[in-house]
This record gives C-alpha cells, sequence and structure tokens, in this order.
C-alpha cells in the first residue's frame, strides 16, 4: 500500500505527514519529522524509552502506528521545556544527577509530567509504580524518585 | 500492508472476511505491534476498530448490566469509578497488566483475542460471568468468555468474526469478586498462576460462586467443582479446604522457567483460597 496521509497536533502544532502504515508512531517522529528526543529501547513497549503522550494519555509509540495518531494530539520531550527555560522536572534531573547516558530521561520525563499533572502531591511508591514501565540501567532509580519528589514540591510551592 | 478504519462492526467483519492473506483487528495494540515486530506476524490487512461509534464507551444499562466497548483501556477501567465499585476484582485484573503506557491503549477484549492462558483479565471475566457479542459473516451471536479460548493463541472465533462488545453482568446485591496473581516480582510480569472469584452472599452463606484460574493449563479454566466447594458453606475451613483441593485437581499446568507443575499446581491452591476469602470479604461489604 501506498503511504497515508496524516495529520495530527504534535505539541500543540499542526502537522502533517506521509507514511507507510506499517511506520510505528516513533518512526514517524525520528524519522519524518526530525523529532529524535524520542527514543527507541526496546521496540516492543517493555522499557519506555519512547513514551510520548496521547491525548494526555501515555503510551509507547513503539506500540502504535503512525496512522493511529491522525486526529490526535501528540506529547513529546520537545515540548516539555519553554524555549530555554527548562520545565521544573529537567531541572531537577539535572541537579539530582538522575541521569546518565540519558537514553531512558526523555520517556521518564514524559510520563513523569503526566503523572504530576495527575497527582501534584504523589508519595514514593505512587512514583515507583508509575515509572514501572520506565527502565533505567545507569542510575539505579532512586536519584530519578528524588528528582520528581523535588519537582513535584516547587511546582506545589510555585502554584 | 493495507490499513482499514472501518466505521461499523459489520464492515470490519466483511473486509476480514473478504481478505485473502493473512487479517488482524487492532484495537489497542499491545500484543499485535509487538507480533508484528518480531515478525510473528505480518498482516496483509489491519483493521482498526477504533474508529467504530461506541467502541470507547462504558456503559450501565437500566438492568444493571454492564457493556464495554471493544477500545475501553484499562486505565480508563480504573478511572470508571462506579464500574470499579461494582467489579473490583475484573477491574484489579486488568490493572495489572503491564505498565502505565501499556494500561493507556490495552483492552481486555484484546487481552482475550490473543488467547494466552496467562492473561490476567481473563479469569476475573469468566468469574464474573461475562459474554462477549460477536458479528461475523453470519450474523450476531453471544458467548460466553470461557468458551472463546481453545488454546494458547487461538479462539473459537472462526474466518470475518469479530468481538463487538463485552457484557459484564449486573453485580446485584451481597456479592463480590477478586483476582489475584502469583509473579515472582512486584509488577510488570505474567502470572504463573491467576485466580479470579465472583459470590454471592444470603446471610453469610454462598448462594452463587463463580472460580476461574489462569496459567495452569492450555486456556483458562472454569472450575465447577471449586463453585461446588463453597456453595452452601460460609466459607469455613472444611470448605477452603475442599476449594484447595478442586483447583489443585483441575490444574494441567507446563514447566517453564517461570514455575514447575508441582509449584503451579501448589500456589492455584493457595490463590483460590486466598482469592476466595477477599471476594467473601467484598461481598459482606468489608
Amino acid at each position: 500500500m501506498s503511504n497515508m496521509h496524516v495529520t495530527a497536533k504534535v505539541n500543540g502544532d499542526e502537522v502533517e505527514f506521509l507514511c507507510d502504515p506499517r511506520e510505528t508512531l516513533l518512526d514517524v517522529l525520528r524519522d519524518r519529522l526530525n523529532l529524535t528526543g524520542t527514543k527507541e529501547g526496546c521496540g516492543t513497549g517493555d522499557c519506555g524509552a519512547c513514551t510520548v503522550t496521547i491525548d494526555d494519555r501515555l503510551v509507547c509509540s513503539c506500540l502504535m502506528l503512525g496512522v493511529e495518531a491522525s486526529g490526535k494530539s501528540v506529547g513529546t520531550i520537545e515540548g516539555m521545556a519553554e524555549g530555554d527555560i527548562l520545565h521544573p522536572l529537567q531541572k531537577k534531573f539535572v541537579e539530582h544527577a538522575a541521569l546518565q547516558c540519558g537514553i531512558c530521561t526523555p520517556g521518564i520525563l514524559v510520563a513523569a509530567k503526566n503523572l504530576l499533572e495527575k497527582n501534584p502531591d504523589p508519595n514514593e511508591e505512587e512514583i515507583r509504580y508509575w515509572l514501572a514501565g520506565n527502565l533505567c540501567r545507569c542510575t539505579g532509580y532512586d536519584k530519578i524518585i528524588r528528582a520528581v519528589q523535588d519537582a513535584a514540591k516547587e511546582m506545589r510551592e510555585a502554584s | 500492508m493495507n490499513y482499514h478504519t472501518p466505521s461499523s462492526f459489520s464492515d470490519a467483519s466483511a473486509i476480514a472476511a473478504s481478505a485473502k492473506g493473512k487479517t488482524r483487528f487492532l484495537a489497542g495494540g499491545t500484543d499485535v505491534l509487538v507480533q508484528m515486530r518480531s515478525d510473528i506476524i505480518t498482516p496483509d490487512d489491519l483493521i482498526d476498530i477504533k474508529q467504530i461509534q461506541g467502541v470507547k464507551d462504558i456503559t450501565k444499562n437500566k438492568d444493571g448490566s454492564w457493556t464495554l466497548g471493544i477500545a475501553v483501556t484499562g486505565a480508563e477501567m480504573s478511572e470508571h469509578a462506579e464500574f470499579k465499585k461494582a467489579w473490583p476484582g475484573l477491574v484489579e485484573a486488568t490493572d495489572l497488566i503491564g505498565s502505565t503506557q501499556i494500561q493507556g491503549r490495552a483492552t481486555i477484549v484484546g487481552n482475550l483475542c490473543n488467547g494466552s492462558p496467562a492473561a490476567d483479565s481473563v479469569p476475573a471475566q469468566i468469574a464474573a460471568g461475562a459474554t462477549v457479542s460477536i458479528i461475523g459473516p453470519t450474523g450476531e451471536r453471544i458467548m460466553a468468555v470461557e468458551d472463546i479460548p481453545t488454546g494458547p493463541s487461538k479462539t473459537s472465533l472462526v474466518h470475518g468474526e469479530l468481538i463487538s462488545a463485552i457484557n459484564v453482568p449486573a453485580r446485584g446485591e451481597n456479592a463480590g469478586d477478586a483476582y489475584l496473581r502469583f509473579i515472582p516480582r512486584t509488577e510488570m510480569d505474567i502470572a504463573v498462576v491467576g485466580c479470579g472469584v465472583s459470590l454471592r452472599l444470603d446471610n453469610g452463606t454462598i448462594t452463587e460462586a463463580r472460580v476461574a484460574l489462569g496459567a495452569v493449563a492450555p486456556k483458562v479454566l472454569l472450575v465447577d467443582e471449586c463453585s461446588k466447594a463453597l456453595i452452601g458453606t460460609k466459607l469455613d475451613e472444611t470448605a477452603l479446604k475442599k476449594l484447595r483441593q478442586a483447583a489443585e485437581n483441575a490444574c494441567n499446568p507446563i514447566n517453564d522457567k517461570r514455575g514447575t507443575i508441582e509449584f503451579r499446581t501448589e500456589v492455584a491452591g493457595v490463590l483460590a483460597v486466598r482469592t476466595a476469602k477477599k471476594a467473601y470479604n467484598r461481598a459482606q461489604g468489608k
């Protein structure tokens, strides 16, 4: 089958792309829209590195076809900072050294931001369960959890 | 690969029925896309059934029963307070599947049609007495959930048929359900044994019982002998002993890296007891 024409919103902007119906949303984001912040880890929905939001719900972009994004609102890591101003989560990840190689980081940030939008004051257990689908082989997770807690605190105080 | 987005189940069925090559239906995609990526299946026709009207709806019918659309995700079930209150066991079983990301896409109809003996939501669906509406080339029919899986990755759906809705009975009074599974870790794993139980009580005596076991046979089992062990009792020690024995007797598991035959059999008995106690407490409003 020939390429299909898809219209969607990505980080608030209207985008159009052509893609083969077999292409995953992850492939579309990286190879057609040049949004390479979203990473491919396992490609089978186990590691969470490719996490994005679809209509404000977390999904693995490797487990969704590009054509399925038609009419949807996609949120990626590129939509997180405002210009040069980092999101509080991004800032706290740097401060707490909550990343090393960085492959899992975009997915974890997107997932953590989604959690804090639903629950501004999650406890440690809630954060760990929410992020259970985001694997990190470098940090041992503790720094990630502390960074999310610290960012949540800062965001609560700011609001 | 042809990608279809039919606007009705009869259209979806017609596309599948006339397809010459391999066909797959796409709802949440958390199994199909993994299978496509690992070259287990390369569909010639992929039929996305999410654009059919009503597939995202959780509907409470006039008689108190529920109709779940085929594209309702695990997350949407967990967030539906009234449905969760009515069928907490079915919701907790579904919630155990995968990560937050998987919950955002995965559906219980997909969990059923994937045909895994270890599918977490299926013992809970069976215990609940759920049925599925099926549309196919010869018309519509309704089947009990326990009659859908026929073996690993196999279902009783025929060429051109697909499930159009899942029907969950009215919960009614003095009743409760529960689901427990054993996995070697705390999250994100496949059941070594899973058990779903639904009970109804009359002054503490069990009048209705359905017990289903997962991952201990080629398909999820509805175990009548377990129901018999419970009905007419107040879940006393004798009843629990009989329940445990009946659950063990029903097992016909495999040996694999997750658990041996002996281990799965013993755990099935233990889980049946624990799940029955949990369902019993819920039926008493505890």
